[in-house]
């Protein structure tokens, strides 16, 4: 899994203050979390809830309905498999099998060495240049089984060589 | 830092842009930044243009923007030069030098980028020339190809904000109500609903009234809101403002996917720097109106376009709908009067205001004026955003300037709507596409998404694909939606599977009507129409795969197996090259063999086959 990570607490209380520690911006500082660590680490709740001065169940309640949003940690890169219906007619779904199939993890999962998730998103508006996947913030468009496996490589290789940094 | 506190200081402002530009005299080179042509690598080829440009001297002569969507998004990078509207598409970094060196330098042009036209199969050069262009009416998306979506000056400079000038300087609010409602548009985010009714209901209410920009563009496979906010996102801000005025607000929001990082960078830099101008904010061009706006980011949850549960959302809270006994534009965000448009709506009104509604009026079909986007994708030749008055045709849309199917395939059917849609057989391609028309024959016109699938598409899996989908961005409160679907999406399972009854196509019809009538939201009530229109108009698919088990289409795997026709193979060997599983055998120049054992049915021989030998049985 993902290693463990520790939490920067003033980059989260500097998070909460830029939207005025309002409840209604619970869910942009979640996802701005998530720019930080991937996930929102659930020890960051407790902070939440007595800045925003919100329940607990609203949190959770918030964290579990959202997609972009996840209480697990995250592999290091995270691959976006778009399954829009453009996508889906051009083949996405053999994209998330070949990926499937080389990272063996299933769709939603983290590979055992923390460096890839696998998840799948609906559409990212690049319908034009379907099949599509995202790495992290990269946009990858016009792919095929070949193309998707040698975008892999790029990343396990850069990763190797430690270049890859998460921006 | 500029302000501009009257309108006469906005209209001296952009004068004085538009003389210092043309005394400068540089031609402009337009470049697509787009997502579309960014996933092809835009940024490289800017750079290299810049490179180039400085090398042989040219930067002083050139202004090189890099532009918004320019809807042609299959063919990126777009470049095109102005004042003639070269068009080069296709671009990679390694182009540049030639580029410069003869077009820029000389005017030749590089015969080698020039875009072909499938039906002459003959080069063009200029943008007006290529079909795909040709026969669209631009009005909204217009301005994407010659401003940059960072700058306001370049909004400016084409005639931006003139509309928000007019309406405060001649119009009452009354006189704005009228002239939307006089233009008879209607919101393009789906639903058709006219715009003048939905301002001057919400108008009549009391309390804090608010506006919002519903940029939750969760169709998938639409994505000209995303192109919008990309390219022009002072068209949607000028939209918003004059709604305000109209309706008396004095805060806005916009609700944007999160997915869309670009489109959410464009519209907070363009709020920015209206603001600072004096556009936004605390006495609109010096006068008595304040407004302001505010970006909230949505989570990724589909169900969030529905406008109460987009409303819940902006509040804090889960995205679940509410039945609408009490309309929001009474009761909606933070119980108050609220108006709530789509993106592409809120950019119709600039429009509307700056030609007036009788010349909006005459654009479109009886019930449906003006103009739509349309997304064009799937298996058609061109791809991308396409622009159309109400009213033209399926057969226009998808065969003159979509090019029509790719490969020499035949066309199947046209999937509008998205997931609330339905899908369109080649009978009715004739048909006039306006918000009535399409739900004549049994789809919506939705937000404008336009899927094109040719006869390697399973209509039963697309039904699944669909029920799927709102299967999972269900909200659940509500039975006949979350245990509905779920129900439906089992037999469909089913069904691709190989396992169909006799009885499933009538239990899904059983079903659908039932979601339809009983679901709390438009999500549920409109969730069955994937199926019911598929069985509408391909029952025989559905009959395939539960009687004779088999998938026409080649596509539910466990129902079709690929073979290949001796007489026809050449025994090129690029499909046993090619095969991941080592399937696929045989000897130069003879007929190969493929091995069922072995086979996973990726596909990858049948796609890549020069000489149809391989064949879906």
């Amino acid at each position: 899994m993902a290693n463990k990570i520790t939490i920067n607490w003033d980059k989260i209380q500097d998070i909460i203050e830029h939207y005025n520690s309002n409840p209604e911006n619970l869910l942009m500082i979640m996802q701005d979390i998530t720019n930080l660590y991937n996930y929102v680490p659930p020890e960051a709740i407790p902070l939440l809830k007595k800045k925003l001065n919100v329940k607990e169940s609203l949190i959770y309640s918030v964290a579990t309905f959202y997609k972009t949003i996840s209480l697990e940690p995250r592999g290091k890169h995270i691959i976006h498999v778009c399954t829009g219906t453009a996508c889906h007619i051009l083949g996405a779904v053999k994209i998330m099998d070949a990926y499937k199939e080389e990272l063996n993890i299933k769709e939603g999962q983290t590979t055992e060495d923390g460096l890839f998730s696998l998840e799948g998103v609906r559409c990212i508006g690049c319908c034009a240049s379907g099949p599509v996947i995202t790495v992290d913030k990269e946009i990858h468009g016009g792919l095929d089984r070949s193309k998707a496996l040698n975008i892999l490589e790029l990343y396990k290789r850069s990763s190797e060589r430690g270049e890859v940094e998460r921006g | 830092m500029i302000k501009l506190n009257s309108i006469e200081s906005l209209q001296k402002f952009r004068d004085s842009i538009t003389s210092t530009r043309t005394r400068q005299g540089k031609r402009l080179i337009s470049l697509c930044a787009g997502s579309g042509c960014g996933a092809y690598g835009t940024s490289g080829v800017y750079d290299e243009l810049m490179k180039e440009l400085s090398l042989q001297g040219l930067q002083e002569q050139f202004e090189v923007k890099l532009t918004g969507c320019h809807g042609f998004c299959e063919k990126g990078p777009i470049m095109v030069i102005y004042p003639d509207g070269i068009f080069y598409s296709q671009l990679k970094k390694e182009h540049m030098a030639e580029i410069v060196e003869k077009t820029l330098k000389t005017g030749e042009l590089v015969k080698a980028r020039l875009f072909k036209v499938e039906s002459t199969q003959k080069k063009v050069s200029l943008e007006e020339e290529i079909p795909f262009y040709n026969l669209q009416k631009r009005i909204v998306l217009g301005n994407n190809g010659v401003i940059e979506p960072t700058s306001i000056d370049d909004y400016i400079a084409v005639g931006g904000y003139t509309a928000l000038e007019k309406a405060l300087s001649k119009m009452t609010p009354q006189n704005i109500l009228d002239e939307i409602s006089k233009s008879k548009l209607r919101g393009r985010g789906g639903g058709g609903f006219p715009t003048g009714v939905k301002w001057k209901t919400c108008a009549r209410f009391d309390g804090p009234r608010y506006i919002i920009c519903n940029a939750d563009e969760g169709d998938p496979g639409a994505y000209m809101d995303r192109s919008i906010l990309e390219g022009n996102p002072h068209s949607v801000v000028e939209g918003m403002i004059i709604g305000a005025l109209a309706i008396g607000s004095s805060q806005g929001y916009v609700y944007v996917r999160h997915e869309y990082p670009l489109a959410v960078k464009n519209l907070s830099l363009a709020i920015e720097k209206a603001r600072d101008y004096g556009i936004l904010g605390k006495h609109i061009l010096g006068s008595r109106i304040d407004f302001d706006i505010t970006i909230s980011r949505g989570g990724g949850a589909f169900v969030c376009g529905e406008s109460t549960a987009l409303m819940a959302s902006l509040e804090g809270k889960p995205g679940r709908p509410r039945a609408k006994y009490v309309h929001t534009v009474e009761k909606g965000y933070r119980e108050g009067p609220t108006t709530l448009n789509n993106v592409e709506t809120w950019a119709n009104v600039p429009i509307i205001i700056n030609n007036g509604a009788d010349w909006y009026c005459s654009i479109g079909t009886e019930n449906s004026k003006g103009t739509k986007i349309f997304s064009l994708v799937g298996k058609v030749i061109n791809t991308g955003l396409v622009e159309v008055p109400m009213g033209t045709s399926l057969r226009t849309i998808i065969f003159d300037i979509g090019g029509g199917v790719p490969k020499n395939k035949k066309f199947k059917a046209v999937q509008t709507g998205g997931p609330s849609g339905g899908c369109i057989p080649e009978a009715h391609l004739d048909l006039g596409v306006d918000f009535d028309e399409l739900s004549r024959v049994g789809s919506i016109m939705g937000s404008g998404g336009m899927i094109v699938m040719d006869q390697n598409t399973c209509m039963v899996e697309v039904a699944r694909y669909f029920v799927e989908f709102l299967q999972d961005e269900s909200c659940g409160q509500c039975n006949p939606c979350r245990e509905g679907l779920k129900q439906m999406l089992d037999i469909l399972t089913r069904i691709c599977e190989g396992h169909g009854k006799k009885g499933d196509i009538e239990l899904l019809e059983e079903l659908g009507a039932m979601i339809e009538k009983f679901s709390l939201c438009g999500l549920g009530t409109s969730a069955p129409n994937p199926v019911l229109s598929t069985i509408r108009y391909f029952r025989d698919e559905y009959e395939a795969h539960i009687k004779d088990k088999k998938c026409p289409s080649g596509v539910c795997k466990p129902l079709f197996h690929y073979e290949i026709d001796k007489d026809t193979c050449t025994g090129c060997m690029l499909c046993a090259k090619k095969c991941p599983h080592e399937a696929i055998t045989g000897i130069k120049k003879e007929p190969h063999i493929l091995n069922q054992e072995k086979c996973i049915k990726c596909g990858i021989c049948y796609d890549n086959c020069k000489f149809n030998a391989i064949f879906i049985k």
